[in-house]
């Protein structure tokens, strides 16, 4: 007896739309037996996860400050793995677009021009950009596999900012804390609105959701990284080249991660510090995904998985539980995405073989 | 067992009603067949008429969705290809399963009990080969075998377990005409043994030279019983076509003007360890002209097509010659804006994406040379959908693409919808070169006519056009010039009317006159003489 997945002859369109909220709701009924597991309400408990953030003002604009690096980094991402590039390393180009992003304020903290802050974020742009940059390099050059190489370049960026807060970056005057100064208030990114503490960040991720999405459904551009994306060599007969896709989807990935970075920096921490994201550009996967990668589909998933980060410090203070059930979350709702996306195209088939018997015997 | 055994009497091989559905696709409906002792019975049928699907069946590849088959009489389930042999059932798929970094013996130990000595089956290999004239060296590595002695492998394999009925599927399709008499000889042996051939095929005339009968697919039912002998090939095809299919007409002398297309002494190494190098290639195309490149799959084909279409460059940019201007160096969209048009051999994947629409298809091949037409905007490059739809319409009715929906994607088109649609999207273009790689290949009766009618129309009003193909009867229809390419070289061209079969048959086996294919034939060669060591 074995267990197959068998093509569906044709696939349900209403079902293809209905997987990410079906995936949703199946997330929700396996955190609801979690909670119960661990002895809490589990209805209460997914209230106080999934909806009390979104009951006041100032939890909405955490949502926001949470959901513009997941978006940012997403729709980058969604054009990667649209093209068949498989950039697993946004959290490192994340980390460097936010070091680089910061040169400017940590070595000359006097500088008081408007002009600091434009020129902030696309040093952050260009950083994450030539971070990518690397293993669009080695994929060119050598056919090494990206996803392998963007990934370790994450731990390295990480340990690269770590070192240079406790070492040539620290603020003298900080008792020994590692992070550097607090940036002058010309380089902190605006809040867009009084009422709470989201910043500009939002606003770069809704733009460029909406210039990605245009680029991919009416522009050649778009038509290029789906031709690629799906077939290499009808790609080349096309006469689109693979190898300027791989550092054009690297580089537009690399950079707005680093946007990201640089505007979580100056928006919402201010200073630079050894851990300055929980995470976002691994969830940003997610969030891709989720969204099924298209630009639009992101904005909503963005917003999803800023909830369960969210929900997870709020879990932490009314619940008492671990913030790493938000980590939780985040792979079950991965986990159900690709099953139910599994699902539509297959049915699960068992097949009970007489002769499988017979086969150990000849 | 002998083959004057009344075949009505007590046939081998029954099959009652055998249906197969794919979905509410009936690929297979209510198919009758009967096969005799020592009976050597063909399988006619277009692409798509259900034969692979049937013979699956028979080879417990697939499982039928109703009917039965019987066995000597006795009904018998066949769930897997390993109870299929042990039924006595062997096949020879059209595309070989065999690992090319393996030895002969090898891989024929890999469908064998896994306790058998492996010099046991070299030896038995030896024996059997040497048997049925079928020259192998079990030690030979895959690799560095011909499309020819591969197809040995197979049939020795399927001979190891002693079958009573064996499948052949389209055997003499990568065969030059040489290696195939050698197989007919073989299946003639076999028969005299008493042993069982079903012989799928749509080559009507070797139908007619070996086998004893024929049944006939035609959208998944029989369409017709026969004894091949006493039909004619036009009275058989009418049974596969359902009907009469259209001649390739074309006038006898086209006036041939400037040469357009020149390819001068180009040599490239092979990209891959499995690719074909080209060795020396020179040819010349001029307007009017129609120039058949004849050869087995394998020796070089796509790789001409690559140089010549510039998907892949090549170093020499005075090596190819394009309208008076070198472009050697250039890629694909620069030979298209200088009014070259190119249709590659694979439908899915190069020539066409299958997920995409038609008319992104359409795009896909047209993005450069048509940018005035398509794409506005400027440097932003955005798709104008509606000229791009309106564009796919007139190609499908020029073609007469048969599709579901208005702008279907390309995967859900039949083979020969599909490759309509390909030849369309260059033809409209007008272009003075076209380079056709292998143009009805899998493609039905009726569309490969309008192809090879629209490739000859378009040699008329003046344009030059190469076809790569391995279909000889093809090549007769259309060409005015042929030449023949082997193991990455090209013969010198011959006018059309000059060249006979046995001709050509010698030029694909490698034998050329002016420098001969040590490879092929000596590969053959050595292979008979440590067959017949052993």
């Amino acid at each position: 007896m074995r267990i197959e997945l068998q093509k569906r002859a044709n696939t349900s369109m209403l079902f293809s739309l209905l997987s990410p909220l079906l995936a949703l709701a199946l997330t929700l009924i396996a955190g609801a037996i979690m909670f119960g597991l661990l002895g809490k309400s589990p209805l209460n408990s997914l209230y106080i996860y999934f909806v009390e953030p979104l009951l006041d003002v100032w939890s909405l604009h955490e949502l926001a400050i949470k959901a513009a690096p997941l978006i940012l980094i997403a729709v980058g991402l969604s054009v990667c793995f649209r093209s068949n590039n498989w950039n697993i390393g946004a959290e490192g180009q994340f980390t460097i677009g936010a070091i680089t992003g910061s040169i400017l304020p940590v070595l000359n903290p006097e500088w008081h021009s408007p002009l600091i802050l434009p020129l902030m974020l696309v040093m952050g742009m260009i950083g994450g950009a030539l971070y990518a940059g690397i293993p669009a390099l080695l994929k060119t050059r050598f056919n090494t596999n990206e996803i392998l190489t963007s990934l370790m370049l994450v731990y390295i960026a990480q340990l690269f900012l770590d070192w240079l807060v406790r070492g040539p970056w620290r603020d003298p005057q900080g008792y020994n804390f590692p992070q550097t100064k607090s940036f002058q208030p010309e380089a902190v990114l605006p809040e867009i609105l009084d009422s709470g503490r989201a910043h500009l960040g939002i606003v770069f991720a809704l733009i460029a959701a909406v210039a990605l999405w245009f680029m991919m459904r009416f522009m050649l551009k778009g038509f290029q990284v789906s031709v690629l994306g799906q077939s290499e060599r009808a790609g080349r007969f096309a006469g689109f080249s693979a190898r300027r896709m791989v550092w054009f989807s690297m580089l537009l990935s690399g950079s707005l991660a680093g946007l990201a970075g640089i505007s979580e920096v100056s928006g919402s921490i201010g200073h630079v510090q050894p851990v300055i994201s929980p995470g976002y550009g691994f969830t940003a996967i997610i969030v891709a995904f989720l969204g099924r990668l298209n630009p639009l589909g992101i904005i909503a998933s963005g917003f999803v998985l800023a909830l369960t980060y969210l929900g997870g410090e709020a879990a932490q203070l009314s619940l008492g539980i671990s913030d790493k059930v938000s980590r939780v979350f985040q792979g079950l709702i991965l986990f159900f995405v690709l099953s139910c996306d599994t699902l539509i195209h297959y049915r699960i088939r068992l097949i009970v073989n007489p002769s499988a018997a017979q086969e150990g015997k000849s | 067992m002998t083959s004057s055994e009344g075949v009505e009497a007590s046939p081998l091989l029954s099959v009652r009603g055998l249906t197969k559905l794919f979905g509410s696709f009936a690929a297979c409906d209510a198919i009758d067949l009967d096969i005799g002792h020592g009976e050597i019975h063909a399988l006619l049928g277009e692409n798509g008429a259900g034969k692979s699907t049937l013979v699956k069946m028979l080879f417990g590849v697939l499982q039928p969705s109703s009917g039965t088959v019987s066995l000597e009489g006795k009904p018998v389930v066949i769930p897997s290809p390993g109870e299929a042999r042990r039924l006595g059932i062997g096949m020879v798929f059209q595309h070989f399963s065999l690992f090319e970094a393996l030895t002969v013996a090898e891989n024929i130990a890999l469908s064998l009990d896994p306790r058998t000595p492996l010099a046991k089956i070299a030896e038995e290999t030896a024996t059997i080969s040497k048997a049925y004239g079928l020259p192998l060296d079990p030690s030979a590595h895959v690799a560095d075998l011909s499309v020819g002695e591969r197809q040995r492998i197979e049939i020795v394999r399927a001979l190891l377990q002693n079958p009573k009925l064996i499948i052949l599927d389209e055997p003499t399709s990568v065969l030059t005409p040489q290696e195939a008499e050698r197989l007919f000889e073989t299946l003639m042996r076999l028969k005299a043994e008493g042993r069982s051939v079903l012989y799928i095929s749509h080559r009507l005339e070797e139908v007619q030279r070996i086998c004893d009968r024929a049944t006939v697919l035609r959208h998944g039912k029989v369409t017709g019983a026969c004894d091949p002998k006493h039909e004619t090939p036009a009275s058989l095809a009418r049974m596969m076509v359902g009907t009469e299919v259209a001649e390739v007409k074309r006038d006898s002398a086209n006036t041939l003007g400037d040469i357009l297309l020149q390819v001068n002494k180009v040599s490239v190494a092979s990209r891959t360890p499995f690719a074909v190098a080209l060795k020396d290639i020179s040819l010349k195309v001029r307007a009017g002209e129609v120039l058949a490149i004849a050869g087995i799959a394998g020796n070089g084909q796509s790789e001409l097509f690559d140089a010549i279409s510039g998907e892949y460059p090549i170093a020499d940019n005075d090596g190819i010659v394009l309208r008076g201007k070198p472009v050697g160096r250039l890629r694909i969209n620069g030979r298209r804006l200088l009014g070259a048009g190119f249709v590659p051999e694979e439908r899915h994947g190069h020539a066409a994406v299958s997920a995409l629409s038609l008319s992104d298809n359409l795009l896909l091949a047209r993005s450069r040379s048509d940018k005035k037409a398509f794409l506005a905007g400027g440097p932003l490059a955005i798709v104008k959908r509606d000229a791009i739809l309106s564009a796919a319409r007139r190609i499908c009715s020029m073609m007469d693409v048969r599709k579901s929906g208005e702008d279907p994607a390309a995967g859900s088109l039949s083979g020969g919808n599909l490759q309509k649609f390909i030849v369309g999207r260059e033809l409209d273009r007008q272009p003075s070169v076209l380079v056709v790689n292998q143009p009805t290949w899998g493609v039905d009766a009726g569309a490969a006519s309008r192809i090879r009618q629209a490739l000859v129309d378009l040699a008329k009003a003046g344009s030059a056009v190469i076809v790569i193909s391995q279909d000889l009867d093809e090549i007769f229809e259309i060409a005015t010039t042929i030449a023949v390419i082997s193991d990455g070289r090209l013969s010198d061209p011959y006018p059309a009317g000059e060249l006979t079969l046995e001709q050509i048959g010698l030029l694909m086996g490698g034998i050329h006159d002016s420098h001969s294919g040590e490879k092929s034939s000596g590969g053959d060669q050595t292979g008979m003489e440590t067959a017949h060591a052993h």
